[in-house]
């Protein structure tokens, strides 16, 4: 017998702590990337096969290097949000689960960061 | 109610037992390509640190990339892009409340389906 009531029993647990704050930027993110992500396609499909020169030419352009620096930091936001929501939904393991997460939120940041400094490279030394 | 045993109740959802549905089926679909695509996100980065780095390492990265195979994993992001994208936009509409009918949700699905076909299809003919 539990002297505990159900709502101290619960009190604390369960997905009652941050969800409406990842719910909010996974839906904020996405809407970014509508226009985001169309704009870079659109500068990234121009440029794939065109060789060296013109991919560095590109993307020392102002508006191409903005946009996909604006699509990186967006982009990966939005990955990394979704990616931990997976992670959380198939891998039943806890201690898997924790170290995928935290994996996660390691991971996506790292590859973000090498993106924005390839682009900022290229932006600032063509 | 504190002393419910909460350890033998069934679980839910039950997958093997539902018939795939289109709704259900766009949903996972959604999530594959969201996954699938993050690895293309690696291979562009990639792409970007190779023209950055030297305009030989950029020919081998870029080479890769428009390989036959290549070329097949980025038709196939370029799908998996633009269904996230319709799809999303689907989600986005109902998370506002919009279209949560049952005919509503057939009907979306079916023109992000469409839509994310030709516009795949829209951007090999440009890009070639």
């Amino acid at each position: 017998m539990s002297y505990q009531t159900d709502r101290s029993r619960v009190s604390g647990l369960g997905s009652a702590k941050k969800g409406t704050e990842h719910w909010v930027s996974q839906r904020v993110s996405a809407i970014a990337l509508i226009p985001l992500a169309v704009l870079f396609l659109y500068t990234f499909i121009g440029t794939l096969g065109d060789g060296h020169a013109a991919v560095v030419a590109k993307y020392a352009e102002p508006i191409p290097a903005i946009i996909a620096v604006m699509f990186i930091l967006v982009l990966f936001r939005h990955l990394r949000l979704g990616v931990q929501v997976v992670i959380e939904d198939y891998i039943s393991d806890h201690t898997t689960q924790l170290r995928m997460l935290i994996l996660n939120m390691l991971v996506w940041r790292g590859v973000a960061i090498v993106g924005l400094f390839a682009i900022a490279k290229i932006a600032f030394s063509a | 109610m504190a002393d419910v045993n909460r350890g033998n109740r069934p679980l839910s959802p039950h997958l093997s037992i539902y018939r795939p549905q289109m709704t259900s089926v766009l949903s996972i679909i959604h999530r594959i390509t969201g996954v699938g695509m993050s690895l293309s996100a690696v291979l562009i980065v990639w792409w970007f640190l190779a023209a950055a780095t030297s305009p030989e390492y950029f020919e081998f990265v870029d080479g890769l990339l428009t390989s036959w195979l290549g070329l097949l994993v980025m038709v196939a992001s370029l799908w998996a892009f633009w269904f996230h994208f319709f799809n999303g936009i689907r989600h986005l509409r109902w998370d506002a409340g919009v279209g949560l009918g049952l005919s509503a949700s057939a009907r979306t699905g079916w023109i992000a389906v469409i839509l994310s076909v030709a516009m795949t299809v829209l951007c090999v003919i440009l890009a070639v």
